[in-house]
């Protein structure tokens, strides 16, 4: 019989101020164990001060096959970046 | 030299109860579970490594932590019985740890208005990681208790054969209130009490039964130990003891 | 696109250091490769927590029972992010225990051999825990990307493991005669097999030249066994400790040591299951995971109950 436990991926801010980032995964029976969990496997060295798991399944990821069109349409949008734009030599603070 | 003896009281319980849990390092049911009960092993041998490092400066001269730790005969450790008990099954360890988390949460939280500035601050340190443990040893017992039928009667099994270790947690002997006195620990009566509530509450969530009061055991506190301590102290102190004075 | 294109597409990407992920297209081969390699590595820290672990209770200190615990502990999280890896690849970890349980895994044949005296638990440190640090630093590039990742952390938290050992044969380098004698005896026992975790003569290793070509493995055998022992003659004067081999001496010509020929009549054995410890190492993972599995079930169950506990207040 399989009683495996469900596997979620983690996230912890390493510090405040900074976006929770994804670290690996872990099994965990239920939602408050994975935070449990993540804290003993994933901030043995003070990596954390806050956690999100989320179960693997539930995670919708983009498909690598669309990568190109996907991506690619914005690498030509050069005027998103402000250096598209000349300024004058001598103009300071833009 | 109250003062010693006592701090030795308090450092010997979670040396003993650490060292049992470092048995299980690499046997536990699951890799996370495994690093978790370590993560505890080490905030007990922590505690007891301060303890042990303020008795030995009480004590004076050359007397070091290891010392004391590992190289006093049976009769002077004064752990609780309860630590010393075989790990068991996994319900069986979490049930002990959940007994004694309870207990050291109320007990650590009366040590930190001691009057002694170092025990008041090593018990702030350690209430943090001990908040942290009862809740995953009462989590546990929940878990297990209210799981399968299979681990509702290992938890039955496991309450049987710890709850006559649980009363000396609550039973203070003249050295406590001696320390008590002087404002070394305070509000101990209020201990047993929290203690009981607690447990209630648990092992209510848990659906096992409140034990009856029942016989209670005890001995810890006199140095008067179950047959299981000798064997801990045999591994324990091996190699203090097979190299008297060399340096590790 | 054709399997032929998805090929030379993937090889382009490795070959400009673009990292692989998990959704990526990728040879089947590349996929069984690395799933075997990484459970393997995962398995080896598993089983490597089972030699040290048997000190932790009678570690002679209170900082070296700590060091220790932490130490072993950090194998399981070891094993733990490389199961992780290894799950990106469309694996389950419990599926690769089983191969483990039921003897068919391998994993690194140095964790059969048995830890008898507290100098071997110095000595695995310096050397066992060395070799596996000049193996798994390559890694941290390897092309898959969760296990280069997970490499990154596995070896941040490794360096503590070998100044950890080193320090402990230090301590017993300058201690009693006792202590010296036990610090030589456990390097005598412990360096052939150390300098065998890096595995068969590139001659002999016919999957390496794939490996490199998919960055899965940086450097030959060969290549990191002459760099061991390079570093571990300079460690091991400062321990005041010989290193068990005659034909050890400093090659002028090549600037590295030679060294002697290593028993890989020996290194077999052990890898085909007659090293000292195989079987008990095999039945301490079977033990621990067979007990567990009432805890495992009930854990599952509660979760259960408790979710339809929340959904019928909810509703």
């Amino acid at each position: 019989m399989k009683n495996n436990w469900p596997l979620w991926e983690v996230f912890i801010r390493s510090r405040q101020g900074l976006n929770h980032k994804h670290v690996g995964s872990l099994h965990a029976a239920d939602a408050d164990m994975a935070i449990e969990n993540a804290r003993d496997v994933y901030t043995r060295r003070s990596e954390g001060v806050s956690i999100w798991v989320v179960p693997s399944e539930q995670i919708t990821a983009s498909n690598p096959d669309q990568k190109d069109e996907l991506f690619d349409p914005a690498e030509d949008k050069v005027y998103r970046h402000p250096t598209f734009y000349d300024l004058p030599d001598g103009i300071t603070h833009m | 030299m109250k003062k010693f003896e006592y701090v030795l009281r308090l450092a010997d319980s979670p040396l003993i109860l650490g060292q049992r849990l470092c048995e299980w390092c690499g046997h536990g049911p699951i890799l996370e579970q495994d690093i978790a009960l370590s993560n505890i092993a080490l905030d007990l041998l922590g505690l007891s490594r301060n303890l042990f490092q303020y008795a030995a400066e009480l004590k004076g001269g050359n007397v070091t932590e290891d010392d004391l730790a590992f190289t006093r005969q049976e009769r002077e450790y004064q752990n609780f019985l309860i630590c010393e008990q075989e790990n068991g099954h996994w319900g069986k360890t979490l049930l002990r740890q959940f007994f004694f988390d309870v207990y050291q949460y109320y007990f650590l939280h009366a040590l930190k208005n001691s009057s002694d500035e170092r025990l008041a601050a090593i018990a702030l340190k350690s209430i943090k990681e001990v908040t942290y443990h009862m809740r995953y040893s009462s989590e546990w017992v929940i878990r297990l208790g209210d799981g399968t039928t299979e681990s509702h009667g290992k938890m039955l099994d496991a309450l049987e054969a710890l709850w006559p270790f649980t009363g000396e947690l609550t039973q203070f002997d003249e050295l406590d209130l001696e320390m008590e006195k002087i404002g070394v620990i305070k509000n101990l009566a209020q201990i047993p009490s929290q203690w009981t509530n607690k447990v209630i509450e648990i092992l209510g969530m848990a659906t096992l039964p409140i034990p009856e009061k029942g016989w209670m055991q005890k001995g810890g506190k006199s140095g008067v130990h179950t047959e299981a301590m000798g064997f801990i102290l045999a591994e324990m102190q091996y190699m203090q003891r097979a190299y008297p004075g060399a340096k590790w | 696109m054709d399997i032929k294109s998805l090929q030379d597409r993937f090889q382009e990407k490795v070959d400009a250091e673009i990292k692989i992920e998990p959704r990526d297209w990728m040879p089947d081969d590349y996929r069984k490769t690395l799933i075997r390699q990484i459970s393997q590595h995962a398995h080896s820290e598993i089983v490597g927590m089972l030699p040290e672990g048997n000190w932790i209770t009678r570690a002679p200190s209170l900082r070296r029972k700590l060091g220790l615990l932490a130490k072993v502990q950090d194998e399981a999280g070891h094993g733990l992010y490389l199961y992780s890896a290894c799950e990106t690849l469309g694996v389950e970890r419990d599926d690769l225990f089983q191969q483990l349980n039921s003897g068919k895994a391998k994993y690194s044949s140095i964790f059969n051999y048995p830890t008898v005296t507290w100098a071997d638990i110095g000595t695995v440190g310096w050397l066992v825990d060395g070799a596996a640090i000049m193996n798994q630093v390559p890694l941290c590039r390897c092309s898959y990307g969760p296990y280069a990742r997970a490499m990154v952390r596995v070896c941040k938290e490794e360096s503590f493991h070998q100044r950890q050992g080193f320090e402990i044969l230090l301590t017993l380098s300058k201690g009693t005669e006792d202590q010296k004698a036990m610090l030589q005896d456990a390097v005598n026992r412990w360096w052939w097999p150390a300098l065998m975790m890096f595995g068969p003569n590139d001659a002999d290793s016919p999957h390496t030249a794939r490996s490199m070509n998919w960055k899965i493995k940086r450097f030959t055998n060969d290549e990191l066994r002459q760099k061991f022992v390079d570093v571990c003659v300079a460690q091991a004067e400062i321990l005041n400790v010989t290193l068990p081999d005659p034909d050890l001496k400093f090659n002028e010509e090549t600037g590295h040591y030679d060294f002697g020929a290593i028993d890989w009549d020996e290194f077999w054995a052990v890898v085909k299951g007659n090293g000292p410890c195989n079987k008990q190492r095999l039945v301490a993972r079977n033990k621990a995971h067979d007990e567990g599995a009432w805890v495992r079930e009930a854990a599952i169950a509660f979760a259960e109950k408790k979710k339809q506990r929340e959904m019928a207040v909810a509703s």
